[in-house]
């Protein structure tokens, strides 16, 4: 396996001495670069302030990143809300059972692309290819998943995305690189395909696998639209969508500017959603962060 | 898709099948897949459910696009009624809204691809120069961050900054200005879209940059230095020209998203006041499917958008091929 990024952080020295331009440059390069991250992270800090603070505060433009008028009412009033727990269970339960069917798909398929030998393996990736260039559409999509009476369920959330072609690239770009002499003995030794693959391949892919589990656990925990299109039953709904009808009542109740108990804590309360569903994302990220920039560019390089 | 960083490795040590000598051409070929299947059927096996996920949820919605061209009954058969011909066509082509959404797709599409193809290239160059390894790994891991938020958050933070009380309109505030109520105002979407694609894109976008600047030749940069190259021709005449076919696949792959811009996004972030600007094809063809329930309609504007899309893609390819040598296969 070719590991890219390590040598990345080798500094270049490409002369002796620095020129007094250059020195320049590097200061002003540093400066934009702090202001790189200040942009990024305002957002989050802004959201953070504004989950904590009184609606008052925030109404008349006085929070930034400093929380006013330090207030826990809104995340009160979300953990009593059932709706969002279930919702926020929802999304485990359909992330983690897409996340399997996904793994399983494309760890099958390839490992089925990565024999040269195979016959047909060429017509077999040009199915998987064909359809990041070309796509049925959505209208064509809705109408097949409504016709397989998969409207209300929990399939129509993890089926019709279960495979991702660039994923699938990475693994069996991944496969590849395996030494195929030890397949060859196992062959030897008398194991089947099935026996290889499980005792052989599986074991040698424990890193690739688990970065194409959070490629995938990732995406599916994101993923919105395919639950507003296909489900109308709220209590089935991921937390997504619970977060997407809060904003879409807010702005029409903000544009009304009437129902006044709801709209008191409006902004409060969807900063304290947004907070609370990103927080899983955030708690884990420094931790994965590593394994998709390696899996991104292991899938670049043999895409 | 050839390699975008590097050669590929050497391929893989023939295995003794592949020793053997191909099998003859024409005549013996159905044998060859006898054989073929009896050898490696439990390889063929494994394709068998991968396989059908791509024949049921992929090709079939591509055949299920039949009912641009025919009646379609909400409950009926998935493949409409009787023949309509190119009625549904005819009826978007001369639909003005049509023509209103297809420039602002083209608009949003331009704008995107003008600030979210050449930001990354700039910023991987700028962290390249950083010397300081804790400061350059902290500013990667800071802007890789906003990719792994749902779009969904991403819309819901846009509405709290750009809000009456939000820091956008605080910023409007330090210069004495009005609140502005930004999402309603049709003149701001643009802005607000591709300051908010920039700001969940870029820092991700940098991966590959970074991780094709590893592998320019260091010699290069040598040579350079002494026919007496600044740090800036260097880049200029050595870094980019390394880094070229990573900038080529990616921009091949960004044209062929063009028209597909964020649909989900948008969607969630439009409303009938900012039509005029951020309605584009794809939203404009999902109130038309589900709120209108005109599906044949709707399904005819997304075969064009799909043909589209397509056409873009292999142009993009075939043009690189010809002028610098990159394609995507």
């Amino acid at each position: 396996m070719v590991i890219l990024g390590t040598k990345s952080d080798a500094p270049k020295t490409r002369g002796p001495v620095d020129s007094r331009g250059y020195r320049i440059f590097r200061i002003v390069n540093t400066v934009v670069l702090i202001g790189v991250v200040v942009v990024t992270l305002f957002p989050f800090l802004n959201i953070v302030a504004r989950s904590l603070s009184e609606e008052a505060y925030i109404i008349t433009g006085k929070v930034s990143i400093v929380p006013r008028g330090f207030d826990l009412t809104a995340y009160k009033l979300l953990m009593s809300d059932g709706l969002f727990w279930t919702n926020y269970r929802n999304t485990v339960v359909y992330t983690v059972v897409a996340t399997l069917i996904s793994i399983v798909l494309t760890t099958c398929y390839a490992y089925v692309l990565s024999k040269p030998q195979l016959k047909g393996r060429g017509v077999l990736v040009g199915i998987a290819l064909f359809t990041m260039f070309f796509s049925g559409g959505l209208i064509p999509n809705y109408v097949l998943v409504t016709s397989l009476g998969m409207k209300n369920t929990i399939w129509a959330v993890v089926v019709p995305n279960a495979i991702s072609v660039f994923n699938l690239l990475v693994m069996k770009a991944f496969f590849e690189s395996l030494p195929s002499e030890l397949e060859e003995a196992a062959a030897v030794d008398g194991l089947n395909t099935y026996g290889i693959l499980l005792r052989i391949v599986l074991p040698l892919s424990k890193a690739i696998i688990a970065t194409m589990v959070l490629f995938y656990a990732v995406s599916f925990w994101n993923s919105w639209f395919t639950a507003f299109l296909y489900i109308d039953q709220q209590d089935l709904l991921p937390v997504t969508v619970y977060l997407r009808n809060l904003i879409a009542g807010a702005t029409s109740a903000e544009s009304a500017a009437a129902d006044a108990d709801k709209v008191q804590a409006a902004a409060t309360l969807e900063a304290v959603t947004i907070v609370l569903t990103t927080l899983p994302i955030l708690a884990v990220y420094p931790f994965v962060q590593r394994y998709f920039v390696r899996g991104v560019m292991l899938g670049a390089v043999k895409g | 898709m050839t390699s975008t960083l590097r050669p590929p490795p050497p391929a893989p040590p023939n295995s003794p099948r592949q020793a053997q000598s191909p099998a003859p051409r024409s005549p013996r070929r159905r044998r060859s897949w006898r054989q073929a299947l009896r050898r490696d059927w439990q390889l063929y096996s494994l394709a068998i459910l991968p396989l059908l996920f791509f024949l049921v949820f992929r090709y079939l919605p591509m055949i299920g696009n039949i009912i641009a061209f025919r009646r379609f009954k909400p409950g009926g058969s998935i493949f409409g009624e009787y023949w309509v011909g190119l009625r549904y066509f005819r009826m978007f082509l001369t639909d003005p809204t049509f023509w209103e959404v297809f420039t602002n797709t083209l608009v949003l599409g331009t704008l995107t691809l003008l600030f979210c193809f050449p930001l990354p290239i700039v910023l991987a160059l700028m962290l390249n120069e950083v010397r300081a390894r804790r400061f350059k790994r902290f500013v990667q891991s800071v802007s890789y961050l906003p990719h792994f938020l749902s779009i969904v958050i991403v819309a819901a933070m846009v509405m709290q900054l750009t809000s009456v009380g939000g820091a956008a309109n605080q910023i409007v505030g330090l210069f004495a200005g009005d609140p502005v109520a930004f999402l309603q105002k049709s003149e701001w979407f643009r802005t607000i879209y591709v300051s908010s694609e920039v700001w969940q894109t870029v820092g991700w976008g940098t991966i590959l940059y970074l991780a094709a600047l590893t592998t320019v030749d260091e010699d290069l940069y040598e040579a350079a230095r002494i026919d007496g190259a600044s740090r800036w021709r260097q880049t200029w005449h050595v870094t980019l020209p390394g880094i070229r076919p990573t900038m080529m696949t990616l921009l091949i792959l960004n044209i062929g998203s063009f028209l597909a811009v964020g649909f989900e996004k948008i969607l969630l972030l439009y409303n009938p006041l900012t039509y005029p600007t951020a309605d584009v094809v794809s939203t404009y063809l999902f109130r038309m499917g589900f709120q209108s329930s005109n599906f044949s309609y709707a399904a005819a504007i997304g075969l064009f958008e799909a043909v589209i899309g397509l056409i873009l893609v292999l142009t993009a390819n075939l043009i690189s091929r010809r002028t610098v040598g990159t394609s995507l296969w």
